[in-house]
């Protein structure tokens, strides 16, 4: 196709001629072309010589005629084809409006503002899992006055995908830490001699706090993530509302199955996880620091006692609790779009594990403060 | 125009999934610049004759050619059914997205350009700035069309475009791709359950069934055809409800 062309027509200077096909394809050429001609004082134009013309080529010769000053009277154009003509004034009506023009705004203004707006957002997010866990509790009565309304096929198949599909990944992770914190204490105990007591080093760190800590930060990236990404597409697909139309509650049909199932998975897997992190440690220290394993078994008796693994497995429940909340919370909070999907996903797990840690920083205090 | 509208030249094609043969040696023909509508039962594939023609589907056998209208590759314009609107860009960036891929235009000229393109579809600058979220059934529909025809192609696929919005916006929507289509020239394949748009719309109704095509031509000769199918179709309650009111 020919290459688009805008010459002053050879016989009268004050008439512009277009040449060449001023179509989408060509459009790079054809805006640099009329930015040239900009300003100056045009007769008509000529259009015998265009071999083809799209809507952009018929808004950009529009934009000459606006952007150039006409000295013709009556029809602009000359030498036109009648179904073009047709596009040209198409083209005419369009983009009169002038918009409105925005205000420029200070840019510390607006990092002020929005860091303001993010701290009340803090305030708000935090009413709303305070408001979810008063939904959930309000659901959970209901179920224990009419316990014909609990939906126990849904509990028994989240937790099926939240406990024992997540058993295999989670013992093998926790093993892995559990044999990490043995050989770190047996190599730098071995300086002063103190190889032994690297058995209460591992006992105690994983029953009060690695094995539940390194189990909930799992499952919040596991199941949190999934719990906030099912109830989003669930919202953008107004399935929520489908269900609030039947009379159902969303809480009880969908969050209070999936909270449930957290309460009771995660103590479950937070006493695997210790017993594969203890198994661990008791690997390492058998093959790398040569102590055997009848031994190993009878210090850990010695140094644990069931208050450090009272102490951890408390706190699964509560961890688990908070992961669901952030999650439903998050989930309902899905927009239309995928980037919110997305965003909600991403936050829901972000929050979750930074909750758990706070929480695991309040038992900590707290434990130490009754003494236990 | 840019380049002559393209037409569609379909032979022999089969299409199928697993042991299901949905399209079965169809053979079809869409002339330059003309208005096609295909019709045909829910769940019959029509949809998967239009993807099939689109290159989404892989065919079996059979050819689907595109006459050599348009000088540079295909240019095609599809709308689909639920829009397929990019759900992260504005309206404004949906309809420059094909733009910008294509050429480097700045950005007033491109703004310019998508503002232009949502007033030919009836919206106003200002829905611009809104994202597909924010729009309602008619307005995605309407931003999709602009979108569709942001590279004004010289082949326009349609997927069920009035499906969703009440008579006043479904009639609108019909008048408007004929003013497009009479000041853009471009080939129209749509696919559609309207009786209304196929009337107003199309030159020519074909009708799928069975996955073949049992009938073509003007709606008018397309009604009088024998197949059971199509008969029932344009023959049943609700096409008879249509006959009466238009008396």
């Amino acid at each position: 196709m020919d290459a688009p062309n805008l010459t002053i027509s050879a016989s009268d200077p004050h008439v512009l001629y277009p040449s060449g096909s001023w179509t989408v394809a060509n459009i790079e050429r054809l805006e640099r072309l009329c930015d040239g001609i900009r300003g100056k004082t045009v007769g008509s134009i000529d259009l015998s010589g265009v071999g083809a013309l799209d809507t952009i080529g018929a808004w950009l010769i529009e934009k000459i005629i606006r952007t150039n000053r006409i000295v013709a009277t009556g029809e602009p154009f000359t030498g036109v084809e009648n179904s073009y003509l047709e596009l040209l004034s198409e083209v005419r009506p369009l983009n009169r409006r002038v918009a409105a023009i925005q205000k420029v705004r200070n840019p510390v203004l607006i990092k002020l503002e929005s860091i303001g707006r993010s701290s009340g957002r803090v305030v708000s997010e935090s009413a709303d899992v305070l408001n979810m866990l008063g939904m959930v509790a309000i659901a959970l009565f209901d179920v224990i006055r009419r316990p014909r309304s609990f939906r126990l096929t849904s509990t028994v198949y989240q937790l099926d995908r939240v406990a024992w599909q997540a058993i295999p990944i989670i013992a093998l992770i926790t093993f892995l830490i559990g044999a990490i914190i043995a050989q770190q204490g047996i190599f730098h105990f071995r300086r002063f001699g103190a190889e032994s007591y690297v058995v209460d080093m591992v006992g105690i760190l994983v029953l009060r706090e690695i094995g539940v800590l390194i189990v909930a930060i799992m499952v919040a990236g596991r199941s949190g993530s999934a719990f906030t990404a099912e109830l989003g597409a669930m919202k953008m697909r107004e399935e929520i509302d489908a269900l609030t139309t039947m009379d159902l509650d969303p809480i009880a049909v969908l969050i209070l199955p999936r909270i449930l199932a957290l309460l009771i998975a995660l103590p479950i897997l937070a006493f695997l996880g210790s017993l594969a992190a203890l198994y661990g440690g008791g690997l390492v220290a058998w093959l790398y620091g040569g102590m055997n394993p009848s031994i190993f078994i009878s210090r850990l008796r010695e140094a644990v006692s069931v208050t450090h693994f009272e102490v951890g497995i408390i706190k699964a429940p509560f961890m688990a609790l908070v992961i669901g909340l952030v999650a439903a919370c998050e989930g309902l909070r899905v927009k239309g779009s995928a980037e919110s999907l997305g965003q909600q996903t991403t936050s829901s797990v972000v929050k979750s594990i930074f909750l758990v840690i706070v929480l695991d920083g309040l038992f900590a205090v707290f434990f130490a403060s009754i003494g236990m | 125009m840019a380049g002559a509208p393209q037409g569609i030249h379909v032979e022999d094609l089969v299409v199928g999934f697993g042991e299901r043969i949905v399209i079965d040696h169809l053979d079809l023909d869409v002339e330059q610049g003309e208005m096609l509508g295909l019709v045909g039962a829910s769940g019959g594939g029509k949809s998967v004759l239009m993807r099939a023609l689109v290159g989404l589907l892989p065919k079996r056998g059979g050819i689907v050619e595109f006459s050599a209208g348009a000088a540079t590759g295909r240019r095609w314009g599809i709308l689909f059914q639920q829009g397929a609107l990019f759900s992260a860009l504005t309206a404004r960036q949906n309809i420059q997205f094909p733009i910008r891929e294509n050429a480097r235009v700045s950005e007033p000229l491109l703004d310019e350009i998508a503002n232009a393109k949502l007033e030919m579809v009836g919206l106003t600058p200002e829905d611009g700035d809104k994202f597909p979220s924010e729009l309602s059934g008619g307005m995605t529909k309407r931003v999709a069309l602009a979108r569709a025809l942001a590279l004004d192609p010289a082949l326009l696929f349609l997927d069920e475009p009035t499906s969703g919005l009440d008579p006043i916006a479904a009639g609108e929507f019909d008048a408007l791709i004929r003013t497009l289509h009479s000041t853009l020239r471009f080939t129209l394949f749509m696919v559609t359950h309207d009786l209304n748009s196929l009337q107003a719309v199309c030159d020519r109704v074909a009708a799928l069934a069975d996955g073949k095509i049992a009938a073509i031509g003007p709606i008018a000769s397309v009604m009088e055809s024998d197949h059971p199918w199509v008969k029932a179709y344009f023959h049943g309650a609700r096409a008879q409800m249509l006959r009466l009111g238009q008396q």
